[in-house]
C-alpha cells in the first residue's frame, strides 16, 4: 500500500492512469461482432437417415422420452413436434439435457450435424410438425425495421430490445439471442421450446419471421454506434458504470489532487 | 466621492503589466475589496472535499450539451416517419420528438457524443451530489451553523433527480415511455385527486400529446433556473462559514489550515473542472449511454426486458417492487366507501421515500436536540468518533440500496443465475432487517477502529519486526508515534450521555425524558481518547523492563 | 450492553466529557513543519517538472486537433455505416478526453509541483459579532412592534386570510391542463360498435385473427378492429386496449360462474395492462401458463383466470370476452367488464356502473 500511495504521487501516475484508462476501454470497445452463416436445411430425408436417426434416439433419448417418442414422467412425448424442435434443441445442445432444472441450458452440441439431420428426420417421420426453414428465409435479407416492430411488439419483453435476454419467474430466463444463428432463431419461434409461446406461420408470417431474424442479424452486426454498449442491459449498468468506474475515476483523480508532491 | 477628488489621478500606480489590469478593472468596478476578501482565502484540502466540485462541473457541462441539444431537438408529440439514416427503424411510425432525438444521434456530426456527455453528465451530477452527501453525513458537517446548508443541498439532490427524470422522458422512446406509464400508474394511486393530477399532468389520457413538450419546458427552464438559484444560495453560505476541516495537529475551531485560494487552490479547483470534463469525454467516446435506437419509438403494447429508470429514481422502482400486492388472501387494494384505495402503490411509492427525505431534512436538528449540543463546529468528526451517527447512515444507506438492488432483480436473477423470485423474497426481508444488522455492525467496527486508534496512539504503531526476548518471549516491536500523528488520533471530543433534567418549573418533561433516552442510545457506547496520564503509564509499562531499557526509543507492548 | 465507557483494558478513569478534563487532553502541537518537495530543493527537479506540465498541455493541443479532424473528415448522412459512427463518436470522444485532462491535469501537476505549498492557517471569523446579533434582533423587535400587528389581532388575521387565498388563483389557472377525466378510464374501443362486434387483430398491422390460427402454446399480440385507422388518439386507446391471446388446453381453464364462454376452445384474451402500474405484462410461460410484468415482475396465473401469485399487483388482469364470428374470425363479444390498468380512485364507481 505505502509503495502504491508513493508511486501513486508520480508525475508519470497521471499519463499511466490516462493510458490505462485509455487501454481498457478500447479493449471492451474493440470485442468483435461476429455474424453466423444460417446453415443449409436438407428438407428431405432418406429411409437411411430415418433408420439411423431412429437408433441414435433409442440410444441418447428414450430414457426420457420413451421408445417411439412417446413420452414419459420425464420427458414430454415428441410426436408431431416436428423437425425444427428437434434441430433446435439438439442443435443449440439443450437437449440431451445434461440435469434436470428450472429450464434446459445451451451448451456444446452433444450430436454433429450429420447426427442432428438423422435424429431431426426420425421424429419428423413420426408425425407432421414444423419443418427445418428454407434457406430462402434465412437469407438476412428482408425487411429490418419491419422485423424490429415485430420483434419488439412480440419478443423484445422477455429477450430486451435489445436481444440481450430477460429473467421469466422461478430461476427461467429468456436468453440472449447475439451468437444464435438465424436458423435456430427461426426454429425457436415455430415451435416454442420449453416456455417461449408458439409464433406460428399465422401468427408471424415466415416473412415476418425472415424480418426479425434480418433486424436481429443487423443489429449484432452494427454493434452499438455509441461504443461499448455495457451489456445493452439498460439503466442499471449504466448507473453501475457511472458509480464505480466514472467516480472511481474521479475520486483517483482529487486523491493525486489533494496529495502532497514528494 | 466630491468633484474634487474625481479630477485627481489615482495616488497608486501598478508596476506589473498584470498589476496595471488588475487596477484598471478595479478602478472601475471597484473589486479590490472582493479580492482582499477572497484572494488569499484559505481551502482546507482533503480528496472528500472535491465532491460538490464534481457535483458543479457536472452541472455545468450539463449546461453545455444541453443546449447544443435543443438546437436539434423538436419535443412534439407528433407522428412521422423516420427518414434518417438508421436502417433498422427507416419509416417506422414514430413521435417527432423520438425522430429528431435519432437525428441528433445519426444524422449530426457530434450529436451522438453530445448527447453521451449529456446523460454521462447527469448520472455523475446526481452520483456526486449523493456523495457529496454521504461525505457531509458521516463527517457532521451539517451541524451548526451549517444546518441551513445541508437542507439547501437536500433541496438540490431533489431538484437533480427531477432535473434528470424529467431528460429521461424527453426522447420519447420505449423506454422512457414505459417509465412515464409507471408514473401515470403512481399518480392515479393517489387518493381523491390522482386521476386529476394523471389527466392534467398528460393532458388528457396517458400518454396524449402533451406531456413531453411540458416535461421540455421543466427540463429546460425552469428546474434548471431553481437549481441555479440553490447553487448560488449553497455557494453564498459556503463563503459565509468558510469550508470545514478535518481534525488533526494546528486545526481547530478558531482557525482554518489550508492553501491559499490563489494561486494552489484555484489552479487546483479550475484544473479539477478539466480534469471531471475529460473523464465524462472518455465516458461519451467509448461507453454507449441510453442507446435509444434499440428501443424503439414509445408504443404502449410493447415492453423491453430490463426496463427500468435511470440509478437515482432506482430505489423507487425497487420499493415498488418489493411490495407485495397480495398476502394470503389479503388485498392491498380495497374499496373504501365505494372509493378505491391502492396501497400496494401508494406505500411503496411514498413512504420510502418520504422517509429518508424527511429524516434527511430534519437529521441536522433531530441530533442536537438528542445531544443538546449547540455550538459552532467548524471540525469535522472521523467517522469513526462519531459511532451512533455513523451507524445510523450506514443503516440508512444499507436501506436505500437493499430498495435499489431490487430495482435490478430481475438482472441479478439472470446474472447470478438464481431465481427472481428468491430474489425478491431475500431483499423483502433485507429491506426489514438489512439495515438493523447494519447499524449493529457499523457501530460495532468504529468502536473497534477508536479502540484501535486508542491503543496505537498509546503503544505505537506495530513495525512488523519480531524480537526474541532474553526468555524466550517473542514481541513485535511497537515505534511511538510522533506527536503530531498521535494529535489525530486523540484529538477528538467523546460526550458521554446527558441525563434528563428538569426545566424552569423544576419539573423533568415526557419530552425530556424521551430526550435523555435516546442521548443514552447515542452516547453510550463509546471510547475516550487516550489522555497523556494513559500514554505515561503505557510507557512506564512493569512487564518489561529489560526490554525497555535496552530500547529506549522504543515503546513495547503485547 | 454494559459499561463500555472506555476501551482500555486497564481502566483510567478518565472520562471525557467536555470541559471536565481540559487539563488531561493531549496539547495540540499546531501545524506539522513543511517539508521540502523535491522540486524545491533540486533545480533539476523543479525542470523536469516544468517539462512535465508544457508535455501535459501539448497532449492537449493534439486532444484538440484530433476532434477536429475527426469532426471534419468524417461525414455523416444516408448510407453511413455503424462502424463509422462508432469510429467518430469514439475520436471526438478521445480527442476532447485528451484536450481536457491535458489542461487539467497539467494546471493541477503545475500547482502541485511548483507552487508554493505552504499550508496556511487562517482566524476563523464568527458571523457575526455578538453586538450585531443583539442589534438585528432588536431591529426585527422594533419593526414588528412598529406595525403593530400583535396588537391588532383583526389586521393580522384578515391578513393571514388574504394571504392563504391569493394563491388560490394561481393554481385554478392550471385547470386547463387537462379535461376532467369523467368516465374515460372505464371504456375502451373493444365495445362493439352499432352492434357490430369488433375483431381482433395482430399488433402492429392489424390482420384480423381466425380461431384456427391461435396453435396450442401460441401467444398473440391483439389491437382492436380499426384502431390503426383512428384519425387520433391512436396511442391513447392503444394504452387500453391492447390484449393478449393465448390457447392452451381447455381443460386446464377454470372459469368461474358467469365467465364460462368468454372463451373459445382454451383461447383467452385478457387485457395486456398490468393492474399494478400499467406496464404491459407480455411475458407468456407456455408451459407454467403465467404472465409475468416485466417492470415489477407481478405474476398472474392463467388457468386462474388471471389471479396475482407473485409481486406488487393486487388485482386479476380484466379478461375479453370472445368468440367467433360468421367468418371465423376471433371477435370481443363486449368492452371489458371492469376499467383496465392501474387502479384510481373512481374506479369500484366505474366498474359498478360497467357491471349494472
Amino acid at each position: 500500500m505505502k509503495a502504491l500511495s508513493q508511486k501513486r504521487r508520480h508525475p508519470l501516475a497521471v499519463i499511466a492512469l490516462l493510458l490505462m484508462g485509455l487501454l481498457v476501454t478500447g479493449g471492451l470497445y474493440a470485442v468483435a461482432t461476429t455474424v453466423n452463416e444460417a446453415k443449409a436445411s436438407t428438407s428431405g430425408y432418406t429411409a437411411n437417415d430415418v433408420e439411423e436417426g431412429g437408433k441414435l434416439f433409442v440410444a441418447n433419448c428414450a430414457t426420457c422420452h420413451g421408445m417411439g417418442a412417446s413420452g414419459t414422467a420425464n420427458g414430454p412425448s415428441l410426436v408431431g413436434v416436428g423437425a425444427a424442435s428437434v434441430d433446435f434443441q439438439v442443435g443449440t445442445g439443450r437437449m440431451p439435457m445434461q440435469m434436470n432444472g428450472p429450464q434446459a441450458q445451451k451448451k456444446p452440441a452433444q450430436f454433429n450435424d450429420e447426427q442432428t439431420r438423422q435424429l431431426s428426420g426420425y421424429v419428423a417421420s413420426l408425425g407432421a410438425g414444423p419443418a427445418i426453414p428454407e434457406e430462402g428465409l434465412l437469407d438476412e435479407k428482408g425487411d429490418a425495421a419491419a422485423g424490429g416492430e415485430l420483434f419488439r411488439v412480440n419478443c423484445a419483453m422477455c429477450h430486451n430490445a435489445a436481444a440481450a435476454g430477460g429473467a421469466l419467474t422461478r430461476g427461467k430466463f429468456a436468453p440472449a439471442l447475439a451468437d444464435v444463428s438465424g436458423k435456430h432463431i427461426y426454429e425457436a419461434m415455430v415451435t416454442g421450446p420449453q416456455n417461449m409461446p408458439v409464433f406460428s406461420d399465422t401468427n408471424v408470417t415466415p416473412e415476418g419471421k425472415r424480418d426479425v431474424v434480418t433486424f436481429l442479424k443487423q443489429i449484432e452486426a452494427n454493434g452499438s454506434p455509441g461504443g461499448a454498449d455495457l451489456g445493452a442491459l439498460g439503466p442499471v449498468s449504466e448507473g453501475l458504470f457511472v458509480w464505480i468506474a466514472g467516480l472511481g475515476v474521479i475520486i483517483a483523480f482529487t486523491i493525486w489532487l489533494t496529495s502532497r508532491t514528494s | 466621492m466630491s468633484a474634487a477628488s474625481r479630477a485627481e489621478a489615482p495616488a497608486f500606480v501598478a508596476k506589473t503589466k498584470v498589476g496595471r489590469i488588475t487596477d484598471f478593472v478595479d478602478e472601475r468596478v471597484g473589486g479590490s475589496g472582493i479580492l482582499r476578501e477572497f484572494g488569499r482565502k484559505v481551502f482546507p484540502d482533503h480528496w472528500s472535499f472535491m465532491f460538490g466540485e464534481v457535483a458543479l462541473y457536472s452541472f455545468v457541462i450539463l449546461l453545455l450539451s444541453g443546449t447544443f441539444l435543443t438546437f436539434f431537438f423538436d419535443p412534439s408529440m407528433a407522428e412521422t416517419h423516420y427518414d434518417g439514416s438508421y436502417l433498422p427503424l427507416k419509416n417506422v411510425e414514430m413521435s417527432v420528438a423520438y425522430s429528431t432525438s435519432l437525428d441528433i444521434s445519426f444524422d449530426v456530426r457530434g450529436g451522438l457524443f453530445m448527447r453521451q456527455v449529456h446523460h454521462w453528465a447527469a448520472l455523475l451530477f446526481v452520483a456526486s451530489i449523493a456523495v457529496h452527501m454521504l461525505r457531509v453525513f458521516f463527517t457532521g458537517a451539517f451541524r451548526k451553523p451549517r444546518e441551513m446548508n445541508w437542507v439547501v443541498g437536500s433541496v438540490l439532490l431533489i431538484l437533480a433527480m427531477a432535473a434528470g427524470f424529467t431528460g429521461y422522458s424527453l426522447p420519447d422512446d420505449l423506454l422512457s415511455g414505459n417509465g412515464l406509464r409507471i408514473i401515470d400508474g403512481v399518480m392515479k394511486a393517489i387518493p381523491v385527486v390522482g386521476t386529476y393530477i394523471s389527466f392534467f399532468f398528460f393532458g388528457g389520457e396517458f400518454p396524449g400529446t402533451a406531456v413531453i413538450g411540458r416535461l421540455y419546458m421543466l427540463h429546460i427552464l425552469l428546474v434548471p433556473a431553481l437549481i441555479l438559484l440553490m447553487i448560488v444560495l449553497h455557494l453564498f453560505m459556503v463563503v459565509v462559514h468558510k469550508h470545514t476541516q478535518y481534525p488533526g495537529p494546528g486545526r481547530n475551531d478558531g482557525n482554518v489550515v489550508g492553501y491559499p485560494l490563489g494561486p494552489v487552490y484555484a489552479a487546483k479547483a479550475g484544473g479539477f473542472f478539466f480534469i471531471v470534463f475529460g473523464v465524462i469525454a472518455l465516458m461519451a467516446g467509448f461507453f454507449t449511454i441510453n442507446p435509444i435506437w434499440n428501443y424503439g419509438p414509445y408504443d404502449p403494447s410493447p415492453v423491453s426486458a430490463g426496463t427500468q429508470p435511470d440509478w437515482y429514481i432506482g430505489f423507487v422502482d425497487g420499493a415498488l417492487r418489493l411490495m407485495p400486492g397480495v398476502i394470503g388472501d389479503f388485498q392491498f387494494e380495497y374499496v373504501v366507501f365505494g372509493y378505491t384505495l391502492t396501497l400496494n402503490v401508494l406505500l411503496p411509492a411514498l413512504v420510502p421515500a418520504g422517509i429518508l427525505f424527511t429524516v434527511m431534512f430534519m437529521y441536522p436538528w433531530i441530533e442536537s436536540w438528542i445531544t443538546k449540543d449547540t455550538r459552532e463546529h467548524h471540525v469535522l468528526d472521523r467517522p469513526r468518533n462519531a459511532p451512533t451517527r455513523t451507524a445510523i447512515g450506514v443503516a440508512g444507506f444499507v436501506w436505500y440500496c437493499v430498495m435499489w438492488a431490487a430495482a435490478g432483480s430481475d438482472l441479478i436473477a439472470t446474472h447470478f443465475r438464481v431465481s427472481l423470485n428468491d430474489v425478491t423474497y431475500w431483499l423483502r426481508a433485507l429491506f426489514f432487517i438489512g439495515p438493523v444488522i447494519a447499524f449493529m455492525v457499523a457501530k460495532r467496527v468504529a468502536l473497534a477502529l477508536q479502540r484501535k486508534d486508542r491503543e496505537i496512539a498509546l503503544h505505537g504503531r506495530e513495525t512488523g519486526r519480531i524480537v526474541r526476548l532474553p526468555h524466550g518471549e517473542f514481541i513485535e516491536v511497537h515505534a511511538p508515534l510522533d506527536e503530531y500523528k498521535r494529535y489525530k488520533l486523540v484529538g477528538f471530543e467523546s460526550p458521554a450521555p446527558l441525563p434528563a433534567v428538569a426545566n424552569d418549573h423544576g419539573i423533568v418533561t415526557r419530552k425530556e425524558k424521551q430526550r435523555a433516552f435516546l442521548s443514552k442510545w447515542f452516547f453510550e457506547d463509546r471510547v475516550a481518547p487516550a489522555t497523556p496520564a494513559e500514554l505515561e503509564a503505557a510507557h512506564g509499562h512493569p512487564a518489561h523492563p529489560a526490554v525497555e531499557a535496552g530500547q529506549e526509543s522504543k515503546s513495547l507492548s503485547h | 450492553m454494559g459499561n463500555h465507557s472506555d476501551g482500555s483494558p486497564n481502566h483510567s478513569g478518565t472520562v471525557a466529557t467536555a470541559g471536565q478534563n481540559e487539563v488531561e487532553k493531549f496539547q495540540d502541537p499546531g501545524i506539522p513543519p513543511h517539508r521540502l518537495r523535491l522540486a524545491d530543493t533540486d533545480p533539476k527537479a523543479a525542470k523536469r517538472a516544468e517539462r512535465q506540465v508544457a508535455v501535459l498541455f501539448g497532449a492537449s493541443v493534439v486532444g484538440t486537433l484530433i476532434f477536429l479532424v475527426a469532426y471534419f473528415a468524417i461525414d455523416l448522412g444516408d448510407g453511413t455505416s455503424i462502424a463509422t459512427i462508432r469510429l467518430q463518436n469514439a475520436l471526438l470522444g478521445l480527442g476532447t478526453a485528451f484536450a481536457m485532462l491535458g489542461i487539467g491535469t497539467g494546471i493541477v501537476h503545475w500547482a502541485k509541483a511548483l507552487m508554493p505549498d505552504h499550508e496556511v492557517s487562517e482566524e476563523r471569523h464568527p458571523i457575526r459579532t455578538e453586538e450585531d446579533r443583539l442589534a438585528a434582533v432588536r431591529i426585527v423587535d422594533d419593526i414588528v412592534e412598529e406595525t403593530g400587528i400583535k396588537r391588532r389581532p383583526l389586521i393580522r388575521n384578515t391578513l393571514l386570510g388574504a394571504v392563504a387565498l391569493a394563491p388560490l388563483p394561481a393554481i385554478a389557472v392550471f385547470g386547463d391542463l387537462g379535461p376532467r377525466p369523467d368516465r374515460a378510464l372505464a371504456h375502451t374501443m373493444w365495445a362493439p360498435q352499432e352492434g357490430k362486434l369488433k375483431r381482433l387483430t395482430r399488433d402492429p398491422d392489424g390482420t384480423p385473427i381466425k380461431a384456427s390460427d391461435v396453435t396450442i402454446g401460441s401467444a398473440f399480440h391483439v389491437i382492436p378492429e380499426g384502431l390503426n385507422e383512428l384519425p387520433e388518439g391512436k396511442l391513447n386507446e392503444k394504452a387500453k386496449a391492447v390484449v393478449l391471446l393465448m390457447r392452451l388446453d381447455p381443460a386446464s381453464l377454470n372459469p368461474s360462474e358467469g365467465r364460462e364462454d368468454w372463451s373459445y376452445n382454451g383461447i383467452v384474451a385478457y387485457s395486456k395492462i398490468c393492474t399494478h402500474v400499467g406496464c404491459p405484462v407480455a411475458l407468456y410461460e407456455q408451459q407454467t401458463h403465467h404472465l409475468l410484468c416485466p417492470c415489477h415482475q407481478s405474476t398472474f396465473d392463467l388457468t386462474n383466470e388471471c389471479k396475482v401469485i407473485f409481486g406488487p399487483a393486487s388485482r386479476p388482469l380484466p379478461q375479453l370476452p370472445i368468440a367467433v364470428d360468421a367468418e371465423g374470425y376471433l371477435v370481443a363479444t363486449s368492452d371489458f367488464n371492469e376499467p383496465v390498468g392501474p387502479s384510481y380512485w373512481e374506479r369500484d364507481e366505474h366498474e359498478r356502473s360497467i357491471k349494472s
